[in-house]
């Protein structure tokens, strides 16, 4: 069972900012999926190689080549916030 | 004719032979939404000006000649597609006033076909659920029982098509986003092989799952909207070269010699009787057409949503990393660091689903987890591989249900956070495989709970192997050769 203090730690590894009031809730229903999937620890698996795609495909590659476009300003439009034609964030450090 | 419920071929007739205009189509649809959304909310954008310039530009082509099936043709898409110019919201807050730079290649090919985009529509937010009610705008109702849910999560888009307010829309699936809606809405469904379709500009739920696909009237439309929209995509390395057979000229099929499996598992505990009946009618109906049929086993059917719930959760947690306040999208106005940046926008601009999904997969994928939860799951997601590999060797394709339940009540599924995953159990199986799969209408029942209340459409679901796209398409308009489900329409509508 996750406990409130992992789901805070949690939400602070995915970035979301919880009040604490809502640690509760998302205990609940974490240990909720949690408990839903714990049977599948049940399947042998004994020898079987994890599967990430199905297709069987390779690697495709490109040249990394400057492709030139016309949407920098459509681009910028929907940036929050920009200083001149610069992506502007608050304080790193 | 009556537009409204026409099929593409016949509209496509009206469009040649100058019944109607382009524009005058566009028009008549778009009174249709307008007239019917306020009920069903199955449209977030309607994209009115820039749907009578493009109908313009498709008469002129009629007039030239130079038509392609679906030029004229009005569609809505799914507002997960990407469309420069338009509106894009994944139906989250923080994408609410998102207007993308561009286009995804669904709807690229789209317009270069000459398709009109009439609007975007509804759906689960980020595409996460399976009842359209974790939508920000609202939930999108069910055009046979407003009270009900139309599925989800492209229930926007089943929805909008099942009332008549356009002929096609575009649609996508990571486990049953397709096929769930389409069954419950009681029209037709295709979920693509995976890499069948780009993914390039759509936005991504669970990047080994995610395919994109259309809903339609009939299978006849299915397969003229897939020839439309698949093939490689140089901006999509999963995307398949694959050659693209002409789908919609070889439909007509004679069934006899096809050998069809019915996975006894997918007749699960809980199944509504109204269900298994229709379902088992069609089954009949396909086999006096002239298929054998047979009894399979897909003995690990049951774990498949809770692989689907480990594998997706992780890949969603690493996709939606990319909302972090500062490029696009909801940026906080109270955050004072880079930190607060990400942690207050995200945390304003969630829902409590996404919310949820995103830490699920972060606590799966972080140290001390990651062997137990997300390589476990990835390698039950081979032996369910494995097992429909041996199936296919017995049998050319599978008959079974597209989803166990009738459409629920508007607020049952919400406060649930297990209800995709029971109701997606029979979809889920044959995503984490990347089969092809469609949904046709086979009949209306009433569900359980409520037996006095008007019928609920029921989906027959036909799954093929890798790549088969011609072969289920055959078989589903075979099937509606003999049947007229797939034209029953909603009362009011």
């Amino acid at each position: 069972m996750i406990t409130k203090d992992e789901v805070a730690r949690i939400a602070r590894l995915a970035r979301i900012k919880l009040p604490d009031g809502e640690l509760e809730k998302y205990r609940t229903d974490l240990n909720k999926v949690l408990g839903y999937i714990e049977v599948l620890k049940t399947v042998n698996t004994d020898g079987v190689e994890p599967l990430a795609q199905v297709t069987g495909f390779e690697n495709i590659f490109r040249d990394d080549e400057v492709v030139e476009t016309e949407i920098a300003d459509e681009i910028l439009k929907i940036v929050p916030e920009t200083s001149g034609r610069f992506i502007r964030v608050k304080k790193v450090l | 004719m009556d537009y409204a419920f026409a099929t593409i071929t016949e509209l496509r007739q009206a469009l040649d032979t100058k019944q109607i205009s382009a524009v005058e189509l566009a028009k008549f649809f778009l009174a249709r939404i307008r007239r019917f959304n306020a009920e069903l909310n199955a449209f977030i954008t309607i994209c009115e000006n820039e749907a009578l310039a493009e109908a313009a530009e498709a008469d002129k082509r009629i007039a030239s000649g130079k038509v392609e099936p679906l030029t004229g043709i009005p569609y809505a898409s799914k507002d997960l597609f990407v469309t420069r110019a338009v509106k894009t919201t994944a139906a989250s807050k923080i994408l609410e006033n998102y207007i993308p730079p561009f286009d995804a290649t669904v709807i690229a090919r789209l317009r270069q076909a000459g398709s009109i985009l009439l609007g975007k529509t509804n759906l689960d937010q980020f595409a996460h659920g399976s009842s359209t009610e974790t939508s920000f705008y609202g939930p999108t109702h069910n055009p046979w029982d407003l009270e009900r849910i139309p599925g989800g999560s492209s229930g926007g888009s089943t929805a909008a098509v099942a009332a008549g307010l356009v002929p096609f829309a575009t649609a996508t699936e990571t486990g049953g986003s397709i096929r769930q809606p389409a069954s419950l809405c009681g029209i037709s469904g295709w979920k693509p092989t995976y890499g069948r379709v780009s993914r390039f500009g759509v936005i991504a739920m669970s990047s080994s799952m995610d395919s994109m696909g259309t809903v339609a009237r009939s299978v006849e439309d299915l397969a003229i909207t897939a020839e439309a929209i698949s093939g490689f995509d140089p901006k999509d390395g999963t995307s398949g070269s694959v050659k693209i057979a002409e789908w919609s000229k070889n439909l007509p099929r004679d069934l006899r010699g096809l050998r069809m499996g019915v996975p006894q598992e997918y007749f699960v505990p809980g199944i509504e009787d109204d269900v298994k009946d229709r379902v088992n009618e069609a089954i009949d109906k396909i086999r006096k057409l002239g298929a054998e049929i047979i009894d399979v086993s897909l003995p690990l059917t049951a774990y498949g949503s809770m692989v689907y719930a480990i594998v997706t959760s992780s890949e969603v947690s690493s996709n939606l990393a990319r909302y972090d306040g500062i490029r696009y999208g909801l940026s906080s106005a109270a955050a004072k660091d880079v930190f607060e940046i990400y942690s207050l926008s995200r945390a304003e601009g969630f829902g409590p689903e996404a919310k949820r999904r995103v830490m699920t997969g972060t606590y799966a994928l972080s140290v001390g987890y990651r062997g137990a939860y997300y390589l476990n799951a990835q390698k039950v997601r081979r032996l369910i591989v494995n097992e429909f590999a041996e199936v296919f060797k017995k049998c050319d394709m599978l008959l079974c249900p597209s989803t166990p339940n009738f459409a629920p009540k508007i607020g049952g599924a919400a406060d649930n956070p297990l209800f995709g995953y029971i109701s997606d159990q029979l979809n889920i199986p044959a995503s984490l495989a990347g089969l092809p799969g469609l949904c046709v209408p086979c009949g209306f029942g009433k569900p359980a709970e409520q037996r006095d209340n008007g019928d609920m459409p029921v989906g027959l679901q036909i799954i093929g192997p890798q790549w088969g796209e011609q072969q289920v398409f055959q078989v589903g308009y075979a099937y509606q050769q003999v049947t007229e489900w797939h034209q029953a329409k909603p009362k009011g509508f």
